[in-house]
């Protein structure tokens, strides 16, 4: 399968899944949303421009908002997240050429290690930014906190859950065959 | 010089623009993203929305049809009580002191105060709905094709109390702003007293609201009921809104904090009513000169 049809089916799953399974679970406590649906920013491929990568982010954040009737909440997260996620895949990746040699972030590529530290930076940055939005309408700083944290658990919790299920191979490619 | 000054200025602001290009980017999708979050925060318009409303609601929709059938048994629950509650309605249910008369109704009007209708009720289907967010909305199957009129809030019911107000009507999709959304107010009064006071939700749970400003000369016990009161300029009166849970006594003031059970369930909710208010145009254009005054 291409990159491209791979990338517009994991487009409306993450979307539906989030919509209607995961924002359809009665809400356990007021600290807890459970956000999983920006894994398809962290998982598109590496050789994507930057302004590409941040304008395809701003398009998915915003069809998730139109669903959920508040537009530019998760596309302003999610834009965010399209713009750091470049500068901490340099910093993390093991080996200079690993981003020519594999196709997207992931465990194989990146290394259990440097993976979820990545995962875990770009997911405290999405529910901090969105918590912090909602927070500028009302709630304390206590709700802010506590928000985030609580948030941000239960977010890698599902990322690692959907990361062991769905484990995605990589191909090792190299120029010389 | 002059010249050569300029010239060096465009070039430089295009070298700065090239170097800094991803950064500007991100500014303005941010500024694009952030302008839309508040624009709609505030006035319930944003861009597409119709669009994206039609498209959202389609495929809500789709989803709904599947899970209409687990809430079948409460639906039809609360539908027989609205019905029950209708029927003790009836004119003909009630017997006159002078049973000589008999007492029927026919189509002729005979009451001339039947001719003065304030509301309207229109029947509509939910097809999207959260409660796990902190500004929830529904999404109702019916729209400007469907009699709804455009381009006013109307308030919405459900059988068992208020649900919330029209925000924005598509053509064949409605968004609803529910009671559970941060931006809700509707003015509400004890049933028993009559004290009224601002009803709203704090974004704790959506099982409970937050009633304040209820004067603690008020005689309030657990389990009293609080209705829409007579000045609320969406509901008529008498709406259920919920029910005391618990009282709060506030040391600071001379108030109560109540907190309220909502009457409505809105984790099972299927069908609501839109209520359009007939006389809105009048109120408003007597009450608004008295407004701006302000």
């Amino acid at each position: 399968m291409s990159t491209l049809v791979k990338n517009i089916i994991r487009f409306a799953l993450f979307i539906l899944i989030q919509v209607f399974v995961l924002h359809q679970v009665p809400p356990l406590h007021k600290f807890i949303t459970p956000y999983l649906y920006f894994l398809f920013v962290i998982w598109l491929p590496f050789g994507m421009g930057r302004s590409l990568l941040m304008f395809i982010a701003f398009l998915f954040g915003l069809t998730l908002d139109y669903f959920l009737k508040c537009p530019g909440l998760h596309a302003a997260a999610c834009v965010l997240v399209a713009y750091v996620r470049p500068f901490l895949i340099n910093l993390l990746i093991r080996q200079e050429g690993d981003q020519q040699n594999y196709a997207s972030p992931s465990i194989v590529s990146m290394g259990w290690a440097p993976y979820f530290m990545m995962v875990f930076i770009l997911t405290l940055l999405h529910n901090g930014y969105v918590v912090f939005l909602e927070w500028l309408n009302a709630g304390t700083f206590l709700y802010l906190l506590g928000k985030v944290l609580a948030t941000t658990g239960v977010s890698m919790l599902l990322i690692l859950i959907t990361e062991l299920l769905f484990f995605r191979k990589e191909k090792f490619r190299t120029n010389t065959v | 010089m002059c010249f050569n000054f300029k010239l060096s200025l465009v070039r430089n602001i295009f070298l700065f623009i090239r170097k800094f290009s991803n950064f500007l980017f991100f500014l303005v999708l941010q500024i694009i993203a952030l302008y839309f979050l508040f624009t709609y925060n505030k006035f319930h318009e944003a861009a597409f929305m119709d669009v994206a409303g039609e498209f959202t609601g389609r495929i809500s929709q789709r989803y709904n049809n599947v899970q209409y059938y687990f809430q079948l048994r409460h639906t039809n629950d609360s539908l027989v009580k609205q019905n029950t509650h209708l029927l003790n309605l009836l004119r003909q249910d009630y017997e006159k002191a002078d049973t000589a008369i008999k007492f029927f109704t026919d189509s002729l009007r005979v009451d001339s105060l039947l001719t003065i209708q304030r509301f309207k009720y229109y029947d509509a289907k939910i097809v999207g709905s959260f409660v796990s967010t902190q500004n929830n909305y529904l999404t109702i199957h019916r729209g400007s094709n469907q009699g709804l009129p455009k381009n006013k809030e109307w308030g919405v019911i459900s059988p068992d109390g208020i649900a919330g107000r029209v925000v924005s009507v598509g053509e064949n999709f409605s968004v609803v702003m529910s009671v559970l959304n941060r931006q809700f107010k509707v003015n509400s009064m004890l049933k028993k007293g009559g004290e009224t006071g601002p009803v709203s939700w704090d974004g704790d749970n959506p099982l409970y609201l937050r009633l304040i400003n209820i004067p603690k000369s008020a005689q309030v016990a657990k389990g009293d009921t609080v209705i829409t009161s007579n000045v609320s300029d969406i509901y008529p009166p008498g709406i259920m809104v919920g029910t005391v849970a618990e009282i709060v006594d506030d040391k600071s003031s001379n108030f109560y904090i109540l907190k309220l059970k909502t009457a409505t369930n809105f984790s099972n909710l299927q069908f609501v009513y839109v209520l359009e208010d007939l006389q809105r145009e009048e109120r408003q254009k007597i009450e608004d000169p008295y407004k701006k005054g302000k």
